[in-house]
């Protein structure tokens, strides 16, 4: 059985930084588990009852009140501090690479489609292409996705790349992505979207950027017939 | 009748005179006394009744999402009693798999944890703990249950219906929520739907009533910082049942006329906003966890405090700690939206209103442990269960602390890992508490104790299956498994975690069967348990200065508070505790240090007709 | 003032120190509760409007501003007549009390009763919340929050007529003494507080 804490791992360029961020808040956590559970058995222990034993007169103190308020405010606070560069880095459109290359993808009961601009690079233009449940990037080059919903809310899931982002009909939400090696890797939805949302999934290929043109020139190409 | 007449048929009920007896009670008709009863203790035992069927039928429902999980595909022992349209042959089918997880979830919070802590414990303690004969509204209180059982048999309904019930999980987002043309389930949402709101005219009742009797109705001498903590947390979260439910009522009510008049509030083909209904939700639904885990809180303070024999460590702060999750908790509910296409920076400011609500959480848990330290720790059943909901909620704290960081939650978001934290709160936390309670309260409830040697193999059990089932669960939501799957198999990268998944569900069928040995030990004490004494464990709070159980009207003289709920081993006595009613010594009634003691009956109130 | 009297304004047991009876205190809070509910549905409201100003006309254009007005008008008006009756049993005149609550009664009912003639004539006209039936002009927010917001605060009104007919009816049997008015005082609350809201959603739904 797979019993590990550790990330699975991660084929994008932020996310080792967002794994280091867990990795901590791991190590913190950790701390303070053992600690707090310790302390807990320890009494059990200590001051289990006896025959004759009172139990101490003490109502509390001020001082061990205020340390255990700031000390972990600070903790909590510096945690989040450290959370924030990930989270804009990744979700914060201001923040995309702008040379990014530009994808659609919309969710359907329960299907991805991915529409490519073709050759022109424009979207929305007679020369789109849509391929179903396959993602094809090439490696080491950003990728923009806009994301739209047709029906209900799905959730658009890249464990590996450590992306995950709601889309919601009405709206197209821009994310983004950059794959740090080539192979396979999963799409998933991770938003309750229906009967078949457990089968909702689809691939992610990462091509070399030769492999990735030429997929995308045979594509285009079928897109004419 | 003449005001003269009402009077004197008032001054009849007035319970608080001395000499009350239940002479008389033996009038009310069984139907007046045990099914329509305005007695807050038989009602207390009604939702007690009620809110414990409905944790059977949750965990019914689980267990069969955990047979789908353990052994996906095959055919559930015994499930070919289900028809066609649920599970043919005893497969189980997604969209019935879906029903199943909404469901649970439903009934788990709506119809058993939150009835366990407030109907069951609000009825039962604020009244006692607070010295008076009963709630200030007896009628609301028997309306507030009997709302419950209509919205439970609706609830219920719901199964039979055409399409099956409700299965857009127990957040309904939507738009899947919205029409059945996108789930098949048409009449079972709608049932849903008004079951909930008529759920929370009952919680509504319930509320004001809690808050007025707790202002109102507190016997001479128990002020406000003498209240013992159950009641406070009661008091707390009746204030955040009161401002939280009708958000959801009016969210309810509009899905509802999405569902059936053809709006589209939250239909984006007409325009609506499905994230309107998110954050309707969540702004209820923040405040709603903490309905669902204060009371549990209070209730451990005070079975810690009692079965350490130390006065509860940092009293005020406890309370202060409760007031300020009433406030942040109004301010942190994005953080179960970062992933739904929010602002970016509102993201930023969830985060941080976030990470500092989970600092009065720490304050609780470490004055807990203040609490243990130096003390004379007896480890009664209701004490195991006591601290277990602190060492489980240390772990459900900790957990938060993740999804908490936007960053990590990206990946954390809807995986199984949100799955164990809300677990280990909600039952390693509020069903522990809730195990604490009935097992403490039980003798004053019924009369008699609860079998221990029973109770603690109960315990033990629980606490470990518990852990086996709910702890691995983490480590799937790591692995990338998302929560509410029907069959995880389908992504290749879950497959190797099947094993783990069968693991679970074994724990999981052991857990639930485990339960069993707290029903038999529940209805075997009821009949044949050891008769209560009125204090079994020497406690300080007024319920127990009453016999078990406390008869009609509770007191026969009200009772007059001289000090706080929690000095155990005070100095100032030989035993090591000392009731909050009892005189101190030299000052007989009518003393010095008597707090306006008030023997006899209830001096005139205030003049109110005139402000 | 009697204070023996209090016995009966709070019908259960009373207790020491208590500041305001229960049924008093009571109402408070749940009219708390109820401005939660109203909040719910107004904060919708703003958001659906700010999110898709299209679907909403110039004020004016499509209800009818001036009726409401004198119904708004009308409703204020049975706020002070609740408090003619209140300051009438305060003095003890039963009469008085009697005369001002059918009064109020009367002005609540024409209040609903114009608001369901302007339901009707507005329905007639097609200002519907049905999704189906304005697809193409796209107002269907419009008519839809409309119908949420002001039929709800309808239904208080009929529920607030229907109490204060109870309470009339308690009035005619002498129930209400200058001492003894617990019910008059809270039905008189809610009545306020309807009103209240009422001109809350006049100013946001009909002006703005
Ligand atoms: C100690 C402080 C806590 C923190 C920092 C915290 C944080 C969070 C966060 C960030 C989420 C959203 C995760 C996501 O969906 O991605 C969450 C979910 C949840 N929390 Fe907590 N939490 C805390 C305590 C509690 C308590 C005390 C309870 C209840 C008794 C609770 C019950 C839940 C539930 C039920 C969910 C899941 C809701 C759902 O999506 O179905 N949490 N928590
Ligand atoms: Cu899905
Ligand atoms: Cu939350």
């Amino acid at each position: 059985m797979n019993w590990s804490w550790m990330m699975p791992e991660t084929v994008s360029t932020y996310g080792p930084a967002i794994d280091q961020l867990y990795y901590v808040i791991l190590v913190i956590t950790g701390v303070v588990f053992f600690l707090t559970e310790g302390a807990l058995i320890a009494f059990l222990v200590m001051y289990r009852h006896k025959e004759g034993r009172k139990a101490a007169y003490i109502h509390g103190s001020t001082k061990a009140e205020v340390v255990w308020t700031v000390v972990p405010f600070l903790i909590v606070m510096a945690i989040a501090l450290a959370s924030k560069s990930s989270w804009d880095l990744v979700k914060n459109p201001a923040n995309f690479p702008a040379d990014a290359m530009r994808l659609v993808v919309t969710a359907k009961q329960f299907e991805w489609n991915v529409t490519y601009p073709g050759a022109d690079g424009r979207i929305g233009t007679a020369d789109d292409f849509t391929v179903r449940n396959q993602l094809h990037i090439p490696v080491n080059r950003a990728v923009r996705v806009n994301l739209r919903a047709e029906d209900v809310i799905h959730s658009f899931f890249l464990p590996e790349f450590r992306l995950k982002q709601d889309a919601i009909p009405g709206r197209e939400i821009p994310v983004w992505f950059e794959a740090t090696r080539t192979g396979e890797f999963t799409l998933g939805c991770a938003e309750l979207c229906g009967l078949g949302h457990y089968r909702m999934k689809g691939t992610v290929y990462v091509h070399t950027e030769a492999d990735f043109q030429s997929w995308a020139a045979s594509r285009a190409e079928e897109q004419q017939q | 009748m003449s005001t003269a007449q009402l009077v004197s048929s008032l001054e009849k009920e007035d319970r608080t005179q001395p000499g009350y007896t239940d002479e008389g009670l033996h009038e009310l008709s069984f139907i007046r006394k045990y099914v329509f009863s305005t007695d807050h203790k038989t009602i207390a035992k009604q939702f007690l009744f009620l809110s414990l069927f409905f944790l059977v039928v949750g965990g019914a429902l689980a267990g069969m999402m955990r047979w789908q999980l353990g052994f996906p595909g095959q055919p559930l022992p015994g499930g070919g009693v289900f028809p066609d349209t649920m599970a043919p042959g005893g497969i189980i089918l997604p969209e019935f798999y879906n029903s199943l997880v909404t469901m649970h979830g439903t009934i788990m919070i709506f119809f058993a944890i939150m009835p366990l802590l407030v109907g069951v414990f609000g009825n039962l303690l604020i009244p006692l703990q607070l010295g008076a004969p009963d709630m200030a509204f007896p009628r609301l209180n028997m309306a507030s249950f009997w709302l419950a059982v209509v919205a439970g048999t609706v609830m219920m309904a719901s199964f039979l219906v055409e399409g099956g019930a409700a299965g857009a999980g127990w957040t309904s987002y939507a738009p899947l929520s919205t029409s059945g043309e996108w789930t098949g389930v048409y009449l079972g949402q709608q049932l849903w739907l008004v079951s909930l709101i008529i759920m929370g005219a009952s919680s509504l009742t319930g509320a004001v009533n809690y808050i007025t009797t707790v202002i109102n109705m507190r016997a001479p001498g128990m002020t406000w910082f003498r209240i013992p903590l159950p009641t406070w947390s009661l008091f707390i979260t009746a204030i955040l049942i009161l401002l939280a439910i009708p958000i959801l009522t009016g969210g309810l009510i509009m899905l509802l006329f999405d569902q059936l008049i053809g709006t589209t509030f939250f239909i984006p083909a007409g325009s609506g906003e499905p994230l309107l209904w998110q954050h309707i939700f969540w702004f209820f639904g923040h405040p709603e966890v903490y309905i669902l885990i204060l009371p549990a809180m209070g209730i451990v303070s005070e079975v810690l405090s009692c079965r350490a024999r130390k006065p509860i460590f940092g009293y005020h702060a406890m309370v202060l700690a409760m007031v300020s999750i009433a406030f942040l908790g109004w301010v942190v509910w994005g953080h179960h939206m970062f992933q739904s296409g929010m602002n970016p920076m509102l993201g930023t400011s969830f985060m941080i209103s976030t990470v500092v609500i989970a600092v009065p959480s720490a304050i609780k848990t470490f004055n807990w442990l203040g609490t243990l330290w130096r003390g004379d720790i007896h480890f009664d059943t209701p004490m195991l269960h006591a601290l277990s909901f602190v060492s489980m909620f240390i772990i459900g704290g900790l957990s938060g602390i993740f999804m908490a960081a936007p960053a990590v939650d990206i990946y954390l978001h809807d995986t199984y890992f949100i799955v164990a934290h809300l677990h280990y709160v909600l039952f390693g936390g509020s069903l522990f508490g809730i195990f604490a309670g009935i097992t403490f309260w039980f003798p004053k409830m019924f009369g008699r104790m609860m079998g221990e040697g029973l109770g603690k193999v109960h315990f033990w059990l629980t606490f470990i299956f518990y852990n086996l089932v709910f702890f691995p669960m983490h480590n799937l939501g790591i692995q990338g498994m998302m929560r509410r799957l029907y069959d995880p198999n389908e992504y290749e990268f879950l497959q190797p975690l099947q094993e783990m998944s069968t693991f679970i569900s074994i724990s999981a069928f052991l857990l639930v069967g485990t339960q069993s040995l707290f029903a038999f030990n529940f209805f075997w004490s009821m009949f044949r348990g050891r008769q209560a004494p009125a204090n079994p464990w020497n406690s300080n709070t007024l319920e127990w200065t009453v016999p078990s159980p406390p008869p009609h009207g509770n007191f026969a003289v009200m009772p007059t508070v001289y000090r706080g709920p929690y000095e155990y081993s005070s100095p100032e006595v030989d035993a090591d505790f000392y009731p909050q009613d009892r005189p101190p010594p030299g000052a007989g009634p009518g003393g010095q240090a008597a707090p306006e003691p008030t023997p006899g009956p209830a001096p005139t109130p205030e003049p109110v007709a005139g402000d | 003032m009697n204070h023996s009297a209090t016995a009966v304004m709070d019908p259960r047991h009373p207790m020491p120190g208590m500041q305001v009876y229960n049924l008093k205190l009571g109402m408070w809070i749940f009219l708390l509760s109820e401005v939660m509910f109203f909040t719910s549905l107004i904060g919708s409201y703003i958001i659906l409007r700010f999110a898709h100003p299209e679907h909403w006309t110039e004020p004016g254009v499509i209800l009818n501003v001036s009726l409401t007005a004198v119904n708004t008008f009308l409703l204020i008006c049975s706020s002070v007549t609740m408090v003619k009756a209140f300051a009438a049993i305060e003095q003890g005149d039963q009469k008085g009390l009697k005369l001002w609550l059918l009064a109020t009664i009367l002005i609540g009912a024409s209040f609903v009763g114009i608001q369901f003639f302007e339901y009707t004539k507005l329905i007639h006209e097609g200002f519907v919340p049905n999704f189906a039936a304005y697809t193409a002009e796209g107002a269907n927010l419009y008519g839809a929050t409309f119908y949420l917001m002001t039929g709800f605060h309808g239904a208080h009104v009929t529920i607030g007529v229907l109490c204060l007919s109870f309470v009339l009816f308690r009035a005619m049997k002498g129930a209400y003494t200058s001492e003894s008015y617990g019910g008059v005082e809270i039905i008189g609350l809610y009545w306020h507080f309807v009103d209240l809201v009422w001109i809350i959603l006049f100013t946001i739904v009909y002006l703005l």
